[in-house]
């Protein structure tokens, strides 16, 4: 399969013939993409397709499920993400992730902002008072939680949790930011607030974002890669897909025919 | 109908919700039997029984603690006991007797200047005073004989601590050097002897060195023995000149018998004291308990010994059993792949809690004891093993507290592994995709997390262990322990026999010659085992709750 670049960016992520396998099944098939950076791209198919476990692959969080094989190319700025002898830890500090269910840790509000920097061995003062502040503002929680930020961070709204989730990613200053399905379990009005959050890291981060729902997908992304059964469909401009799709199945998924 | 109605009483499973509830209830029922009973016996123990003089129509005159009517097992009739004490005037040396409700005349009196007498031996005595002879201190003061000899007593007391006490002071610190030196002397001996055997290198002077220690060790150890019996000497002086003190009391029959005022540990008149009194008396005795050591067997006085010992030995056991646990538990949940190994070690461990606490008892004889301390003993003292000696190698709290360790280690493991597997993925997988590695991930958010867990953990551990007596009394449990297991200096007292408030419950309950006198001690004992492992695993609670209102893990 060609490589399908994206043409008024820089790709900072470049996957070529990507194949996975869980043990003996395989749930990647020669999968293709450039991520062009500082965008935001979207991974759409329906449910089981290998959505996750392509996006996982980007920060080796597959490492952790036994009997994971992978052949191909993943680059993340012309190094090979899974070279043995790179550091995974620098690695995902460079990735970060945002996972479908919001995961605070059983802290302060102030501790989990902090926490990617403390693991980095950060303890200064300043720099993590910067941080907090820094973070929570891109993340549009800052207003709402600046009076208590030694406050346990287990108290907040689920929409809220998902926004202290995205502040402690970026808190780490990554390059590119994994999100899998971030508003699945959230409501319609928090689920608004990370759309537009998005909007607004869009520019200075590159966001990849796996998600269900192709309103999502045409709101928020400037490219999007569909995936079906483990293939890459198609990828492209958002709107091109959107309007105009090559392929006769993106069309079927994407007018809701099946998925 | 009727049929119909029957058929939906059993489908609705009505039945069954009563089966269950009853089965409730039985088990909370017999529960509370036994701690009332605990209860009512142990708590009242110290509250100072009225004395009451019956007179018979023979006219013999009986004194004594109204215990309780029953009747005859032979003849059918009614008769009551009482608790006369005095058990060295009596000619079968009793303290407790039945007599014929017949045979009463009249009432019983209870005259208010009776006086019940805790002693050093010889358990009580009640009667009336005759005479105080207290020849060796000055002036006594008070109104009525009772306040005399309470003064005279506390007079009394007061010499022999100043005078007496000091020297008990030194000389327990002299027998302390002595064991030293004795120890020393074997260590000297046991030097030159290997040398001399050519198993180990040496010359001649150092030969002649040891040789030199040695006669100033023995001439040391022989200035000792002399201060020592001089100190002897001194104290029976001190004593014998003491124990002329004394008071002739009377008996209900007019007997009379002199008392030493030193072996007096209290007197009281229970028919002449108010209720303030009375709560001043049982508070004092709850405050013995806690703080003196036993009496008479074990039967009377205080529990501090069993009381340390037992909250020593949790605490060792804890040393052992938390850390163990914690790490395996750790091991068997993060670390080890999923696979038939791991599944079957978890069996295991599961089933380890089912093997009879004896035998875990008899492992740590073997093991830790035998083994474990005889190897310890051949490398720390060798020369102490070479005259026979064993310090470690014999039953001990430190090994006691590892077997108990051994047979708590299974709780803890298991409740580690359960509290870490509760915690949802999406928290592991939130640490390291932040660049945190493992280990960060599990200080830093699974253990605290895993913590309200794990505490349950300990404190199932520490009910269990505090519960234990079986393996205890092959390990190192005694019923008369002259140290505490405790010292500054190594081995820190852990060596030492130590006394434990469950093995004293089947001591004095089962093994004391006067069972009918220990029944109070047993109840008190139970009484107090039951308090401190509930205050024990109260601390836990709370330090759990709290960790568990700040770890929860809120769904969302
Ligand atoms: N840990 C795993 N072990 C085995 N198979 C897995 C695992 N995770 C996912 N799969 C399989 O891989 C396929 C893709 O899953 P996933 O990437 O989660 O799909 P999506 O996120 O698009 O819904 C599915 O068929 C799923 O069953
Ligand atoms: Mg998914």
């Amino acid at each position: 399969m060609e490589t399908k670049t994206a043409v008024d960016s820089e790709p900072i992520i470049k996957t070529s013939n990507v194949c996975l396998f869980y043990g003996e099944s395989q749930a990647l098939f020669d999968v293709s993409v450039d991520f062009p950076g500082n965008m935001v791209t979207a991974l759409i198919g329906p449910s089981g397709c290998g959505k996750s476990t392509f996006l996982r692959c980007m920060n080796r969080m597959n490492d952790l499920v036994d009997g994971v094989r992978i052949t191909g190319s993943l680059q993340l700025d012309g190094h090979e993400i899974n070279d043995p002898t790179l550091d995974v830890i620098d690695l995902r500090r460079k990735v970060g992730m945002v996972f479908q269910k919001p995961n605070p840790f059983p802290k302060s509000i102030y501790e989990n902002v902090v926490y990617g920097l403390r693991i980095a061995g950060v303890n200064d003062r300043d720099t993590l008072d910067s941080a907090v502040e820094n973070s929570l503002k891109r993340a549009a929680l800052w207003d709402e939680v600046k009076d208590r930020l030694h406050v346990s961070a287990l108290g907040l709204s689920g929409g809220q949790h998902q926004r202290l989730c995205i502040a402690r990613a970026i808190a780490v200053q990554p390059e590119v930011i994994l999100m899998d399905e971030p508003c699945s379990a959230l409501d319609p009005r928090s689920t608004a607030r990370i759309e537009d959050l998005i909007g607004e890291l869009r520019g200075d981060y590159t966001i990849i974002i796996v998600t269900h729902n192709m309103q999502q997908a045409a709101r928020v992304s400037d490219y999007t890669a569909f995936l079906y059964e483990g293939l890459l469909v198609e990828f492209g401009a958002t709107k091109q897909l959107f309007t105009n799709p090559e392929k006769k199945e993106t069309e079927d998924y994407i007018t809701g025919r099946f998925g | 109908m009727n049929r119909d109605a029957s058929k939906g009483f059993w489908r609705q499973g009505e039945p069954f919700v009563w089966a269950t509830g009853t089965a409730l209830s039985i088990t909370l029922i017999i529960m509370a039997i036994l701690l009332v009973v605990v209860m009512v016996n142990g708590l009242g123990v110290f509250w100072p029984k009225s004395v009451a003089e019956a007179t018979f129509n023979d006219g013999a005159v009986a004194l004594g603690e109204f215990q309780k009517d029953s009747k005859n097992n032979e003849t059918g009739e009614e008769e009551f006991q009482f608790k006369t004490a005095n058990r060295d005037l009596d000619p079968q040396m009793q303290d407790f007797h039945w007599y014929y409700r017949k045979n009463l005349k009249g009432e019983f009196r209870y005259p208010t200047d009776v006086i019940v007498m805790e002693r050093m031996e010889n358990g009580n005595f009640i009667g009336y005073i005759k005479e105080i002879k207290a020849v060796n201190v000055e002036s006594i003061k008070g109104e009525t004989d009772a306040s005399r000899l309470r003064d005279a007593i506390a007079k009394t007391h007061a010499r022999y601590e100043s005078e007496v006490g000091t020297i008990l002071d030194k000389t327990s610190g002299l027998a302390d050097d002595l064991q030293n030196i004795r120890y020393a002397i074997l260590k000297v001996k046991y030097d030159s002897e290997q040398i001399q055997l050519g198993k180990r290198s040496g010359v001649q002077a150092e030969l002649d060195r040891l040789g030199a220690e040695m006669k100033k060790l023995v001439a040391e150890e022989e200035r000792i023995k002399e201060t020592s019996d001089e100190l002897v000497k001194e104290q029976e002086l001190y004593e014998s000149a003491l124990r002329k003190n004394s008071v002739i009391m009377a008996d209900s029959a007019g007997r009379t018998k002199e008392i030493p005022l030193v072996d007096i540990v209290r007197i009281y008149q229970p028919n002449n004291m108010g209720y303030p009194a009375k709560v001043w008396h049982y508070i004092s005795k709850v405050f013995e308990l806690l703080t003196a050591d036993p009496r008479e067997s074990n039967t009377e006085g205080g529990l501090f010994p069993a009381i340390f010992g037992t909250i020593m030995l949790i605490f060792l056991m804890a040393f052992t059993s938390f850390p163990l646990g914690v790490m395996a538990g750790i091991y068997l949940r993060e670390y080890a792949k999923d696979g038939v190994m791991v599944r079957l070690v978890r069996i295991a461990v599961n089933n380890l809690a089912g093997i009879p606490s004896i035998v875990y008892g008899i492992f740590g004889l073997g093991f830790f004891v035998y083994q474990v301390g005889g190897t310890l003993d051949s490398w720390i003292y060798p020369e102490r093993v070479a005259a026979g000696v064993s310090t470690f190698g014999t039953g001990g709290i430190i090994w006691a507290s590892m077997t108990l360790g051994l047979l708590t280690v299974p709780v803890v493991i298991v409740s580690v592994e359960e509290a870490l597997g509760a915690i949802p993925m999406g928290v592991r997988e939130g640490s390291l995709a932040l660049g945190a590695t493992k280990f960060q991930t599990l200080v830093r958010v699974l253990l605290p997390m895993a913590s309200p867990g794990i505490m349950t953990g300990f404190i199932l551990a520490m009910a269990r262990a505090a519960g234990e007596v079986a393996p205890l009394m092959i390990t190192g449990v005694v019923k008369l322990a002259p140290t505490l297991p405790i010292d500054w200096k190594f081995p820190f007292g852990f060596d030492r026999k130590f006394m434990h408030l469950g093995f004293h419950i089947y001591d004095i309950g089962f093994q004391s010659p006067n069972v009918e006198a220990a029944k109070p001690m047993v109840y008190i004992t139970t009484l107090l085992l039951l308090l401190i492992v509930l205050a024990m695993t109260s601390v836990a609670i709370v330090l759990r709750n709290k960790m568990r209102k700040r770890y929860q893990i809120r769904s969302i």
